[in-house]
């Protein structure tokens, strides 16, 4: 059982970050698992993206054209992405910054206005978190338990003070239910 | 818990050049490589070696030439337009016999091309990478595990050989992350560096590294004495991984990012009745001659897939020998072909035969 994963944002939106942190969790659950960033200008803005692979057997292209899974948190990426979600795939998106929908029958699209959230609960900068939570509860690849764990210890001990918020954003994306 | 980390293939570079007993590095930065230098700037100084950005790739190599004329283990990275600069440096490296690794990350050319990943540096790696009758021994890793061992392996390698081998990756490979095992590796046993140009407080006779033969007859010899070496390395020294081609009727040879690319290509075609298969070159020099030989003895088709406009297919069509047809394809300067393409072309090949 292969799945197939395309994060996708503007820079600085913790689009690596997102794609990483499912890398890490697969790999901590002996998972083999790639993570092939779109590398240049990127981190100094622009358009952001990185392919995901998990898998039970050894992974060959770890290069993606059409994902199963989605995950887009501004509007051009949208565009770009959701078209290319395989039939019977996901797409989901930050209905905060994207306010046009799929019109695709053939695939699950699910919204979650993830920057309001963010917000609203003083979580600015963490909407990518928000969405790792939704998108563990939606896709049910990792429980939630194990990718808390992960993530707080992905987090240097100079920036301790970041744990609170990570794992509130995302219990705030898990518990999402709209 | 795994004891394996998840890096980017440039830090597994680095690591393993670390865990080899590597303690010199002498670069400077490009992309999609720059990461090996700012991995060993943190790493070298704790253990005890030394990473310097020198002011160019061409001292950078010159550097490397110094380190290891007295018997150090080097290591020098770069991508694509900086391996051209190091080039005359490391045809001075062949000439001197002095073991190093040059690792190229190759992004699209040429001229400074672009940023993406490519393996249009075939040709210069296997054929031209300096002047004069000379050979590098080329590794072509295909995931970041493989960046790792081959990285551990072309040290054992050069100092087996006393010559400088080249680690040939792409941005991609560079760029990813997989988990990595740094425990997976068997060492080689490698001859003590008696040749070194080191101190010795005059207790022996001074070792003297040089390239320059003024008398044609005693540059001949060395170079037909170099090229006895070569051929053990031909004999000794091939490896490959073959992928479903025991019953393949059609069957891709590609290295490096792409070879993993045709992997999914070949699980697809089968799974379409298509009876594809993978020939995967670790070495590209030695090239894997025989096995290409043996496939097209067997196969009513061959396909080299490659990122560039075709450059190893050469090696596959001389291997091949006429014995069966000889495809292509390819996607250049910086575009990484897909598995669908692949498949697709696969598939109208298997079509008209």
């Amino acid at each position: 059982m292969t799945k197939t994963f395309i994060f996708a944002g503007s820079g600085g939106q913790g689009i690596q970050f997102s794609g990483k942190q499912i890398a890490k969790t697969a790999m901590h659950m002996d998972m083999p698992v790639t993570f092939l960033p779109s590398y240049g200008p990127e981190m100094r803005g622009g358009t952001s993206n990185c392919t995901v692979v998990i898998s039970d057997e050894e992974i060959g292209s770890p290069s993606v054209t059409y994902p199963d899974i989605a995950v887009t948190l501004n509007l051009p990426s949208f565009t770009k992405f959701e078209p290319r979600v395989k039939a019977g795939g996901m797409i989901i998106y930050d209905s905060t910054l994207i306010n046009i929908g799929s019109e695709r029958e053939d695939i699950t699209a699910l919204p979650i206005p993830a920057t309001e959230l963010a917000v609203e609960n003083d979580l600015e900068g963490f909407a990518n978190v928000i969405v790792l939570g939704f998108l563990l509860k939606k896709t049910g690849i990792f429980t939630i338990e194990n990718f808390r764990d992960f993530l707080i210890s992905s987090i240097p001990a100079s920036k301790a003070k970041l744990i609170e918020k990570n794992t509130t954003a995302l219990d705030l994306g898990y518990n999402y239910n709209k | 818990m795994s004891k394996k980390v998840l890096m980017k293939g440039n830090e597994a570079i680095a690591e393993a050049a670390i865990a080899s007993g590597c303690l010199h590095y002498f670069g400077y930065p490009i992309t999609p490589q720059t990461e090996i230098s700012e991995y060993l700037a943190k790493r070298m100084p704790k253990v005890g070696g030394l990473c310097l950005q020198a002011e160019s790739e061409v001292a950078a190599i010159n550097m490397v030439m110094g380190a290891a004329a007295a018997g150090s283990r080097v290591l020098t990275s770069s991508s694509s337009p900086g391996i051209s600069l190091k080039s005359e440096g490391i045809s001075y490296i062949a000439g001197c016999d002095l073991p190093c690794l040059i690792v190229n990350v190759q992004r699209g050319g040429p001229g400074l091309g672009g940023i993406q990943p490519s393996q249009s540096d075939y040709y210069q790696a296997t054929r031209g990478v300096g002047h004069g009758d000379l050979r590098l021994i080329v590794l072509a890793p295909s995931s970041v595990q493989e960046m790792a061992s081959l990285t551990m392996e072309a040290f054992d390698l050069g100092d087996t050989y006393r010559m400088p081998v080249m680690l040939l990756a792409d941005g991609a490979l560079g760029q990813m992350m997989e988990p990595v095992d740094f425990d997976a590796f068997q060492k080689r046993d490698v001859p003590d560096k008696m040749w070194a140009a080191n101190g010795h407080g005059g207790k022996r006779k001074k070792n003297i590294i040089n390239s320059l033969y003024i008398d044609p007859k005693e540059l001949e010899d060395s170079v037909v004495e170099r090229y006895e070496k070569y051929s053990r390395i031909e004999k000794n020294e091939v490896k490959y991984e073959e992928f479903m081609t025991d019953d393949a009727e059609i069957v891709l040879v590609a290295f490096g990012i792409t070879a993993r690319i045709c992997k999914s290509a070949v699980a697809a075609a089968r799974e379409a009745g298509i009876k594809l298969g993978l020939l995967r070159p670790i070495t590209l020099w030695p090239f894997p001659k025989d096995a290409v030989s043996s496939i097209a003895d067997k196969a009513k088709a061959i396909i080299s897939v490659e990122m560039s406009m075709g450059q190893m297919i050469d090696d596959v069509r001389l291997a091949a020998d006429g014995k069966c047809p000889v495809y292509f394809y390819g996607r250049t300067g910086g575009m990484i072909p897909s598995v669908e393409a692949i498949f697709d072309r696969a598939k109208e090949i298997s079509e008209s035969i």
